[in-house]
């Protein structure tokens, strides 16, 4: 989809990039990444020609970029930006449809866009639409920025640290929700980030470069597990371990058959007792399933009350989703001191649990579970 | 928006005071008499003070138009690639433009243009007002933030779309604190026109500084003092008007 072919970018003396070739394939994302100065932003800026190539060709889709203007290039490639740039004099909506906008879209087609997209990116419609910019905070602004990058649904995106400026909770929040919508719309994105975590997080590939040279362009997997160099090993950092758990989520090694007991009945003790074999631990459910708390059916058995074995929680608190990364749930379950933690949807439903153990595994046996692709390697 | 048209009417309602206050030379003979008993004459005798206020108004309309119409373009010029060499040259020649006495510049331009013409002064005026149009317009383009016209071009605007759809009305408060000012120095200033027969309020005040006249002075004076004021909110409205909401 997107192609850079010995693209060389010098100013004065100093090569800010330096002969790279990377190919994204439709639907990827890749991410830039390296220490600042080394020529990642510039590499983004040159795929829309905000930046000029000294030499080499760039192709987007099967048409090198240089044979339509400027404008109309940019038209086709949704940008999104750190420091966000919304247009400050202009609602909302009106910054979301500023492609559309430049495209002659008819106001209905644009009107019906805004609704679409800002429920995409998680803000409610009615009452985001008239606000103006001053008026969101940092993630709401970013993600009215991702959703104005998306207006005239442009089959790329170029995005240039767009998490950057936020608070790392917020920031975590919206790389989830980046990952849920390119889930769903399979962009082709070029990412830049000097964050390593939010690279193996997003990224199907990562081109680390520095210098202006690309060192190694591959999955997040081979990055960590075969790093080229001795630069890109000490680049992607010495907890390589928990990185990995950052690309593995909950559900790949959930376990569903848990036991569980439906409170409801003031004879609980009994069926707790008849459920309570196999395990020291079951979970305690309401009528819908929803997590209200355990019991500990060692407590049971030694002949505690009911009461005393039974440990109420809010699951809010104490639980994961899903698609959480194992890295976030393994940190939930130090922080509580758990050996094992709940699973459940947005509602508090419980779909099961993840175990200390079953993290180890992931540990050791590294590739099992990792979602990346194959180990080829990139250009270079 | 309610309270920015409540002003409109307010200023809309002093310009009406204003002008009534200018038709009426008695109230203006009696004031003055009772202030110069002993003078033989306390009004302007050679044009009544309505007409006087016009023809003020004529010239600084005109010289601001024409500041207005250099000033801005040459304020967005050397914010342009293009012109962005001339930056430092732009300034230095406003600046000049200002420090530079008006009277001076009128003498200089009266050989050029003859006398009694008005095309002097205006000139003069032009001239002396373009510095706060100029470093308006350049200090409010440059108040836009970058990251703004990043995502601007970014997103596939044109020069003159950047500059007409983000730069500008963002820019636009700034600019036009930059012509308010200008239009205010403008009307103090075109005082000084009469010297070379341009006519308006300055012409009381010269013909009572020749003649002694304190009587003269203090009418040219209030009425162009009025008038600054009356302009300053008037242009003040303006200001708000065309600041974009957000």
């Amino acid at each position: 989809m997107i192609r850079l072919e010995e693209v060389t970018k010098r100013y004065g003396e100093t090569l800010a990039v330096d002969r790279l070739s990377l190919e994204v394939g439709e639907g990827e994302v890749c991410v830039l990444i390296g220490p600042s100065g080394c020529g990642k932003t510039t590499t983004l800026r040159m795929i829309n020609r905000l930046i000029e190539p000294t030499s080499g060709r760039i192709m987007v889709g099967d048409r090198d970029i240089t044979s339509v203007t400027p404008e109309e290039l940019r038209r086709g490639l949704g940008y999104a930006i750190q420091s966000v740039g919304l247009f400050p004099h202009l609602t909302v909506a009106e910054n979301i449809v500023t492609v559309p906008k430049l495209l002659g879209w008819e106001a209905s087609r644009m009107q019906a866009r805004v609704g679409e997209l800002l429920s995409l990116v998680g803000l409610d419609a009615t009452s985001y639409r008239g606000k103006y910019p001053r008026e969101l905070s940092g993630g709401e602004a970013q993600r009215v920025g991702v959703a104005r990058a998306l207006a005239a649904d442009p089959p790329v995106l170029l995005m240039d640290e767009p998490f950057g400026a936020v608070d790392p909770l917020n920031r975590e929040r919206l790389q989830g929700e980046f990952a849920r919508i390119q889930k769903e719309l399979h962009k082709t994105v070029v990412f830049v980030t000097h964050d390593v975590d939010e690279a193996i997080r997003l990224a199907d590939r990562i081109a680390l470069m520095r210098d202006g040279r690309l060192q190694q362009y591959d999955t997040p997997e081979n990055l960590l597990d075969h790093p080229a160099s001795k630069f890109v090993h000490d680049f992607m950092g010495a907890d390589r371990a928990l990185k990995r758990l950052g690309r593995v989520r909950v559900d790949a090694v959930m376990r569903s058959e848990v036991p569980r007991i439906s409170d409801g009945s003031d004879a609980v003790a009994a069926a707790q007792r008849a459920a309570c074999t196999a395990e020291r631990f079951s979970y305690l459910v309401d009528q819908d399933g929803r997590l209200e708390g355990w019991i500990d059916c060692r407590l049971l058995d030694r002949g505690g009350s009911a009461e005393s074995a039974i440990t109420h929680v809010d699951w809010r608190a104490t639980t994961v989703r899903p698609d959480t990364s194992l890295k976030e749930a393994l940190s939930h379950m130090l922080e509580l001191g758990f050996r094992s933690i709940a699973v459940t949807d947005e509602t508090g439903r419980l779909l099961g649990d993840v175990a200390l153990a079953g993290i180890e595994t992931t540990l050791t046996e590294g590739d099992a579970y990792s979602a990346g692709g194959p180990a080829e390697g990139g250009a270079q | 928006m309610r309270r920015r048209w409540t002003g409109v009417a307010l200023v809309g309602a002093g310009a009406l005071v204003f002008g009534y206050v200018v038709s009426r030379e008695d109230w203006w003979s009696l004031v003055l008499r009772s202030l110069f008993p002993d003078l033989p004459v306390v009004v302007f005798p050679s044009a009544t003070l309505g007409q006087l206020v016009v023809q003020h108004l004529g010239l600084v309309l005109v010289s601001s138009a024409v500041t207005i119409a250099i000033g801005i373009p040459v304020g967005v010029w050397v914010t342009r690639p293009s012109g962005r060499d001339f930056r430092e040259l732009v300034s230095a020649t406003v600046d000049l433009g200002q420090t530079f006495p008006p009277i001076a510049v009128l003498a200089l331009m009266m050989p050029l243009f003859g006398i009694g013409t008005p095309l002097p002064a205006i000139v003069a005026l032009a001239l002396y007002g373009m510095f706060p149009v100029v470093s308006g317009t350049v200090a409010g383009l440059d108040s836009v933030p970058p990251a703004v016209l990043d995502a601007a071009r970014g997103m596939g605007m044109g020069r003159w779309q950047v500059l007409f759809r983000v730069e500008l009305p963002l820019a636009a408060r700034v600019i036009m604190a930059g012509v308010r000012t200008s239009v205010i120095i403008n009307i103090g200033t075109a005082t000084v026109a009469a010297a070379t027969g341009a006519g308006g309020l300055g012409s009381p005040i010269f013909s009572g500084i020749n003649t002694q006249n304190g009587a003269l002075v203090l009418e040219g004076a209030a009425a162009a003092a009025m008038l600054a004021v009356l302009a300053d909110s008037m242009l003040a409205r303006v200001e708000d008007l065309v600041t974009p909401a957000g």
